[in-house]
């Protein structure tokens, strides 16, 4: 059986682009700083980067396909793209076997092989492996056959998947000897990075909306870690941290250290895989925020195939957003690759409120590719979708999970997810991180004197 | 007419490691033009091959993202702060 999608394949392999060598040449000619045959030569040179870690090679620009040695840097210098860590997979190949990695503790560095640090982890050696619930009654409730929850709200220690992608970059950031972490966060990253920088005994700072959830603005105090609380939008924090990176010498998990970190969220993935007893699902839902998400489940889906430790198969990837903020799914929706960034989001999905999503562009690509789509719902139907789930599961999630129940219940009703095959829900963070959202929305308990003919005068009247 | 722009870390070899550089010009696009003339190779990383501003490339006057603005030719005032920013960040 082959994979839907050929071309992703195809790109993990990727190489410098044919016939950049000409455009190399002139930027070399250009660029004064860049002496001739000591940059490009070891730029070009495929073994260069690959130095005594036999598994993580080097970064890579997820456009052009340039290189770039393991160092605090996010962007290729020559057109901005994106740097994705790159591994060297024959060697991994005969390394990492289904016995081995059930031979190890159930966190998320049983693949450490495919996570982008050099030595042994050194942070958040607890995190992931979380539950994946086979959901039998919210199957019945949406019609269909075989369905599950990745239950990321019981991630340790702070209760969203951000512990994943913040281990990993906490763990490369003590390697690359920095004392002081910090990052732009819609809340449950603060959390996580406040947290797990307490415990690796890192200083850090994180940055925040001043606006977010009280609950998510003390989970990260608590730590005592520097809260900063700006007066904007998520996408202004963003860019002000992005300024901050370039002017300090700190590493900001989700700017400068982001290809780092992006890699953790791989994780979810390779447990979907591992849980459903090396099984590819037929179709996953994904809540999309910058979208990040999304595309490294896509990634370690691919991984595991190519490394045969999955046998490939049809798998589709669906992202799930609130329509108050659904950059990518209108651009799904328009047919268009183009994202157009919203200026004010207005949703209650605070953790998914990100106007300028920047891998909304892959994540368009990955869901267009496996023959997934996206879908949206409102700030109602994620307050439902969060009761659904409660009530049918046991699973207290944050909007976002509502975000992502919401949206698969609307794409089962449109048939865009087939009834009779397996479906993932991916559940990323703790409903009691964003209590507010549905204060007032949940009912109210029911007072009664302590006495027994209250109670059941209660009872015929309520019916409970 | 002389405005500030903000150069991001990835460009810096370019500026001769200065962070914030002059420009004339009356838009963005002007601006774009008039750092090539003093920064040679400049307009390359910034501008794809048909001359728009690349995918993953951020232009800010003051605080507004120009692709709320009117993109490569927004106006640039006198006071006004220019700033050219990764787009890859955050989530």
């Amino acid at each position: 059986m082959k994979p839907r999608q050929p071309v992703s394949r195809k790109r993990d392999d990727q190489v410098p682009i044919p016939g950049s060598r000409n455009l190399e040449q002139r930027w070399r000619e250009r660029d004064s700083s860049i002496s001739r045959g000591s940059w490009w030569d070891k730029i070009l040179s495929p073994t260069l980067f690959m130095d005594k870690h036999p598994f993580f090679s080097h970064l890579q620009c997820r456009e052009c396909g340039r290189r770039y040695p393991k160092e605090v840097v996010h962007v290729c210098e020559f057109d901005f793209g994106p740097l994705e860590a790159a591994y060297n997979y024959e060697a991994i190949n005969g390394t990492l076997t289904r016995e081995k990695i059930l031979s190890r503790p159930r966190s998320m560095w049983r693949y450490r092989e495919l996570l982008p640090i050099e030595n042994e982890p050194t942070v958040g050696l607890q995190v992931g492996f979380t539950p994946l619930i086979a959901a039998h009654r919210l199957a019945q409730k949406l019609g269909l056959k075989e369905l599950y929850i990745k239950n990321d709200t019981v991630n340790y220690p702070t209760l969203s998947f951000k512990d994943r992608v913040v281990s990993v970059a906490l763990s490369r950031a003590k390697e690359l000897g920095i004392d002081t972490v910090a990052c732009a966060s819609t809340g449950n990253l603060a959390n996580s990075v406040a947290a797990n920088a307490a415990s690796a005994g890192l200083r850090s700072f994180v940055l925040i909306p001043a606006d977010l959830e009280p609950s998510k603005i003390l989970g990260s105090l608590v730590f005592g870690t520097n809260v900063i609380g700006i007066q904007g939008l998520y996408d202004q924090v963003n860019r002000l941290c992005s300024e901050l990176a370039g002017k300090l010498g700190w590493g900001f998990v989700n700017v400068n250290l982001r290809p780092y970190y992006a890699e953790g969220s791989k994780t979810i993935g390779f447990e979907i895989i591992e849980q459903l007893g090396w099984r590819l699902p037929h179709h996953t839902v994904v809540c999309m925020a910058s979208g990040s998400l999304l595309t490294k489940i896509h990634k370690s889906y691919i991984e595991f195939s190519k490394l045969d430790l999955v046998d490939s198969s049809d798998f589709s990837i669906y992202g799930a957003q609130a329509t108050g903020c659904s950059p990518i799914s209108t651009a799904i929706k328009n047919n268009s690759e183009m994202v157009k960034p919203i200026s004010k989001p207005q949703t209650i999905a605070k953790s998914l409120s990100i106007g300028t999503p920047a891998d909304g562009y892959y994540a368009i690509r990955t869901m267009k590719e496996t023959g997934g789509t996206a879908e949206d719902c409102t700030d109602q139907e994620i307050i439902e979708g969060i009761k659904l789930l409660a009530e049918t599961e046991g699973i207290f999630a944050e909007t976002a999970g509502g975000v992502t129940v919401a949206c698969a219940k609307k794409l089962i009703e449109n048939q865009r997810i087939p009834r009779d095959e397996s479906v993932v829900l991916c559940i990323t963070g703790h409903g009691l991180k964003t209590q507010e959202a549905i204060t007032n929305k949940v009912g109210k308990p029911k007072l009664i004197h302590p006495n027994l003919k209250e109670f059941e005068t209660l009872l015929e009247q309520e019916l409970i | 007419m002389s405005t500030p722009v903000r150069i991001p870390t990835p460009l810096r070899k370019l500026t001769k490691n200065q962070e914030v550089v002059d420009a004339e010009g009356a838009t963005i696009r002007d601006l774009i033009n008039d750092l090539e003339k003093s920064y040679p190779g400049l307009k390359e990383r910034i501008c794809d091959e048909q001359d728009n501003i690349r995918r993953f490339v951020n232009v800010f006057v003051n605080n507004e993202d120009i692709r709320f603005l009117n993109d490569a030719d927004t106006v640039v005032k006198a006071g006004d702060e220019i700033s050219i920013v990764p787009a890859i960040a955050g989530g």
